[in-house]
């Protein structure tokens, strides 16, 4: 009760988080950046570049070589002699060796890296310095501890690698996406050519300068920076023989046909819609949490966001409210303070069809919540949005948004949620919130989607695969089973 | 004169401390000549005692780390004995073997830990899996690690040997009380110095330099040790050492290793012998 | 949740199946998450100058406790002459919320808290343990009020919670209660004996629903104390009761937080959870001996720029 006996007046408190910044000062970046192909910064053959921008500030990263005609020929054949040469015949234990000494060197650098990671993607730096890096270093340190063990991975096969890896990622998790790609690719064996996204080649760039401090071999990793015509080149590059692409399916699509009637072997992280299950005797509070944290992680720029939360009914109000509320406490803003919980939208484009979407919620007939928040003047940036009287039948049910808009939908039985949870083409992931253990599995089986998450959402190790159902692609990443995708032998 | 140098004092490794033994004996460390370098502290039963105290101790808490964490742990060990190469050389050295040899046994070690420290995430991987029963049951197997294990180090070769029965005992999360080479000691308390910088926990390695029939049939008997490793215990005492250990049914692994050196000398099979397999079911269902 | 139709039918004397009924409708609590939730919101900072305002929020949230077998009137006097000017070299330090002692200690205390505006808090019915019998413990309760305390921090019967007699842990609170008068009511759960969040949160919406005005993690005499995980499941099931009945009521941690920087911790959580409303010693206080000290000293850091020693710092 607030009628206390004895109150004495103090002026309200003034309760603010500081600016707190992390400092950009441990990071430098070179005004121009070459292709790493064969252990040296060359420019693109034709000479031409792009700027890297910061999202948060529309600033300029310096310049990178933009590949066209020809750079995708020369970084291959710089990994096929690398291959041949050194790699593909090192003893396991020597291959093991140097990732962990990159994973060492990762650790080391975890805050450096994260810093660039922030300033060219625009994710909230607590996640970059939690997230993004340890997990990145994690997956080095655990790969590395396969690649003197394959034949435990497989027992009754004779693994090895399959030559040259193409490796196409995208820019929500630029460093994580190199290191599930990477890391697995070079404990099988493999040599590496990657194409970062066009919009986050930085800490691509200086994970190339990191393996030369770890004296991996010229060529056994190469990285190709550039827009989607150097990845389609890569892709298609005759000795290439691996590919593995994280993105959009529509250029999943694309790229399972460009390999089609090769020996091309291929792994496809592609889109989702997930179904978050809320049911009505979850753990109310910590599903809030775990809301919030499926879908406004990184701006909800996660392939596997839990972007459609199915609510039971006779919970649904009070879920509501209570994440409303919690809405109203996110931070959005500089990326780099560590008090923000979202930062910038990646890019003008990403922005644009974030936008175009959401209008098309209102226009169907949901209902939209936005919490008040100051958005900064430069930069792009979309506020925390939650859609409820959502219908299966809306596009926002329906399209994966990629960005930080949730729709809600109710249910009133377990098989109502899981009907609707697999009524979609994609197949990423899945969140299920119940006390009833039972429940969770019976679920479990039923969902159709690589990765089910129960009373938890977004939580990713090395050792757990990863990877979807259905038009969400197919192959798995992390764990032994992210190995498979990188060995020949195995049958 | 030149200037004098001080001395290293041998001993015990037991929770994280050095300490003498409580007997106050030694015993003489000698080179192939049978020149004395080093008196060594020679651990008695109640050093024994206090050693499996300090296990118990810690194996929960160190059961309770993340596989992550373990591997890093053991990763770092490996870091720890690059480190000091030097001395170990010196030390392995009086047994009458060039530099080339000693050299090749440090590094074989080396690699061996960092191949233990990589199983510490994917032993589990391996060696447990999910049963398809026929019902509505999820049903899981995993190994868990066994509890406190007695490990007897081979004799031959004192490095190689002693990292090849620890890692692979405490990589589970088991914790050991070892009994090194009795011939060749010298290197156990500068493997212990490594241990004791490498973040692994006090207690989940101890070390006991002394004698092996003295101290094993202390350790086999001991009703809260839940194993025992006797691969490098002498040959004639195993029989009675496995009478001993069935008092409390102690999961004895009783193979013995020829070749130190060999790829065959490391296995996760060796993890496997220290750990329980647990099941778990759990129904499905609305 | 609970509808404020089982709240309304928690009249005394209460039946087992109204509290049930109630009890069985409050939501579980997953750890994981707690601990998840806990730990992303250790890393967020506060501003220089809202720093400032925090630390001396805390100690006007400290709740100054003695309660050991060796306290004597003199300990208690000095305690008091602290509790009602914290730092005797900087004026402007505040005093803090409350002196927190035993019954019998309370005649000793009342004299020199006297006009300060400073509570004084007694821990009655049997304090630690609470094992006594229920009229023994009320008259604990009617002593110390007498003597002047005005605050009255009181045990649960924890055994009878894990055995499920929910309606003794009620009807204890609710006699407690009207022998306090005007006095406010503290209710200690003793979280580390309760074992369960999900008992936490329960027992935390039985004391509110019984009548308390503030409920506490701890008597500090049991480890685990006061935790920020704990305290966590607390707000949240009193930012529950107050959506169900819109009565606030107030949280004390206590035991265990010893830096100021835990202090702030727990603020950043409270800030988080319940908001600025609750951010005032009328609705939570700190239980502790040891913090009032640090976060003294971080003041004067902030205040100097110079790291203090302990030298500098009284100790009664």
């Amino acid at each position: 009760m607030s009628d206390s006996p004895a109150t004495v007046s103090h002026a309200p408190l003034d309760w603010a988080y500081a600016e707190s910044k992390e400092s950009t000062s441990i990071v430098s970046i070179p005004e121009e950046q070459g292709l790493y192909i064969g252990g040296d910064f060359l420019p693109a053959a034709n000479g031409a570049t792009y700027a890297s921008v910061n999202p948060a500030t529309e600033g300029h990263l310096g310049h990178v070589a933009e590949a066209g005609e020809g750079d995708a020929d020369r970084a291959v054949s710089a990994a096929r002699a690398a291959y041949e040469t050194y790699w593909r015949d090192m003893p396991g234990k020597e291959r093991a060796k140097y990732l962990y000494r990159i994973a060492r060197l990762l650790q080391e650098r975890a805050r450096e890296f994260a810093v660039l990671e922030t300033m060219d993607g625009g994710k909230p730096i607590k996640e970059s310095r939690d997230f993004d890096l340890p997990t990145s270093a994690a997956h080095f340190f655990y790969y590395a501890g396969w690649a003197d063990k394959l034949e435990y991975a497989f027992p009754g096969t004779d693994p090895r690698p399959l030559g040259v890896a193409g490796q196409v990622i995208p820019w929500n998790f630029p460093m994580l996406m190199l290191a599930w790609k990477v890391a697995p690719a070079l404990a099988a064996g493999n040599t590496v050519v990657l194409k970062p996204s066009t919009t986050t080649p930085l800490t691509a760039l200086e994970f190339a300068r990191l393996t030369r401090e770890a004296g991996l071999p010229d060529g056994v990793f190469n990285v190709l920076t550039g827009h989607g015509d150097a990845g389609a080149s890569l892709v298609a590059h005759p000795d290439v023989n691996k590919v593995a692409f994280t993105g959009s399916t529509g250029v999943g699509r694309l790229i399972q046909r460009a390999i089609a009637g090769t020996d091309k072997k291929a792994t496809l992280e592609l889109g989702g819609k997930a179904a978050h299950i809320i049911m009505e005797d979850a753990p109310i509070d910590q599903a809030v949490e775990g809301i919030v944290n499926g879908i406004f992680f990184n701006q909800g720029h996660v392939c596997c966001a839990g972007s459609r939360l199915l609510v039971q009914e006779s919970v649904a109000d009070v879920v509501i409210d209570k994440l409303k509320a919690r809405l109203d406490t996110l931070r959005v803003g500089d990326p780099l303070d560590k008090n923000t919980d979202l930062g910038a939208i990646n890019s003008a484009d990403q922005l644009e069809k974030i936008q175009e979407l959401v209008a098309s919620g209102t226009s169907e007939g949901a209902e939209i919540y936005q919490p008040e928040c100051q958005l900064p003047e430069r930069g792009w940036w979309f506020p925390p949005t939650l859609f409820t009287e959502v219908s299966q039948s809306h596009r926002i049910a329906q399209e994966e948004i990629f960005g930080p808009v949730l729709s809600i939908l109710t249910f009133r039985t377990p098989d109502e949620a899981i009907e609707k949870a697999n009524n979609t083409p994609y197949g990423l992931s899945a969140g299920v919130w119940t006390t009833k253990g039972s429940r969770i599995l019976w679920m479990a089986d039923r969902l159709k989607a690589g990765v089910i998450w129960s009373n938890t959402y977004n939580q990713f190790d090395p050792t757990s695969p990863f990877g979807g159902y259905k038009e969400s692609g197919f192959g798995r990443e992390g764990g032994r089973h992210g190995l498979l995708p990188y060995m020949a032998g195995v049958v | 004169m030149g200037r004098l140098d001080v001395r290293k004092t041998h001993k015990l490794y037991i929770d994280g401390a050095f300490p003498r033994s409580e007997s106050g004996r030694v015993f003489p460390a000698e080179d192939s000549n049978g020149q004395v370098v080093a008196r060594m502290s020679q651990a008695s039963r109640k050093d024994l005692r206090d050693a499996v105290r300090a296990a118990r101790g810690a194996q929960p808490g160190w059961a309770g780390r993340t596989a992550y964490n373990r591997a890093q742990i053991l990763y770092r060990v490996a870091e720890m004995v690059e480190d000091r190469r030097e001395a170990f050389a010196a030390q392995l050295e009086v047994d009458g073997r060039d530099r080339a040899a000693v050299d090749a046994e440090i590094e074989a070690s080396i690699d061996r830990l960092v191949w233990y420290a990589g199983w510490s995430d994917k032993f589990a991987q391996v060696l447990g899996n999910l049963n398809p029963v026929a019902g509505p049951f999820f049903n899981i197997s995993v190994p868990e690690a066994t509890g406190v294990i007695g490990v007897a180090a081979p004799e031959e070769p004192p490095l190689l040997g002693l990292v090849s029965v620890v890692a692979p005992v405490v990589v589970s999360g088991n914790t050991a009380i070892v009994v090194p080479s009795g011939r060749w000691p010298l290197t156990a308390v500068t493997f212990a110095e490594a241990l004791a910088t490498s973040d692994v926990p006090g207690g989940v390695v101890n070390l006991l330099t002394g004698f092996k029939d003295e101290l094993l049939p202390w350790l086999a008997g001991h009703m809260d040790v839940n194993g025992l490793d006797l691969d490098g215990a002498p040959s004639d005492m195993v029989g009675a050492l496995v009478d001993a250990g069935a008092e409390n049914l102690k999961r004895t692994r009783t193979d013995r290793t020829d070749d130190w050196w060999a790829a065959s000398a490391q296995s996760p099979y060796r993890i496997a012998a220290f750990t329980e397999t647990k099941t778990v079911w759990h129904p499905k269902g609305r | 949740m609970s509808s404020p139709v089982l709240v309304e039918s928690l009249a005394s004397p209460v039946t087992d199946r109204a509290l049930r009924a109630y009890l069985g409708s409050v939501p579980s609590v997953d750890d994981v998450m707690v601990h998840q939730r806990v730990a992303a919101l250790a890393t967020r900072s506060i501003k220089k100058e809202s720093k400032r305002a925090a630390l001396e929020l805390a100690v006007r949230m400290t709740d100054l406790t003695t309660l050991e077998g060796q306290d004597t009137p003199g300990k208690v006097r000095q305690l008091a002459s602290k509790a009602v000017r914290p730092d005797p070299s900087d004026p402007s330090i505040p005093s803090v919320a409350a002196l927190c002692v035993y019954p019998s200690m309370v005649p000793h205390a009342a004299p020199v808290l006297a006009g300060s505006g400073v509570h004084l808090a007694a821990v009655a019915t049997y304090f630690p343990s609470g094992q006594a019998p229920g009229e023994s413990r009320v008259a604990d309760v009617r002593t110390a009020v007498e003597a002047g305390a005005d605050e009255i921090d009181m045990v649960i019967d924890r055994g009878a919670f894990l055995a499920g007699d929910y309606v003794k842990v009620f009807e204890d609170i609710v006699a407690t209660k009207e022998a306090c008068g005007d006095a406010h009511l503290k209710v200690i759960l003793e979280t580390g004996e309760l074992g369960t969040y999900d008992n936490v949160r329960k027992a935390s919406m039985l004391a509110m629903a019984a009548g308390g005005d503030f409920i506490k993690t701890s008597t500090g005499k049991i480890s685990p104390a006061a935790t920020r995980e704990v305290t966590l499941v607390m707000f949240e099931a009193i930012r529950d009761f107050h959506a169900l009945t819109g009565r606030r009521i107030g949280m004390k941690p206590a035991g265990g937080i010893r830096v100021a920087k835990d202090a702030i911790r727990y603020l950043v959580l409270l800030h988080e959870t319940l908001g600025m409303d609750w951010m005032t010693p009328d609705l939570f206080r700190f239980g502790a001996s040891s913090l009032l000290n640090d976060v003294l000293m971080q003041i004067r850091w902030l205040d100097t720029g110079r790291y203090q020693s302990a030298d500098y710092f009284t100790k009664d």
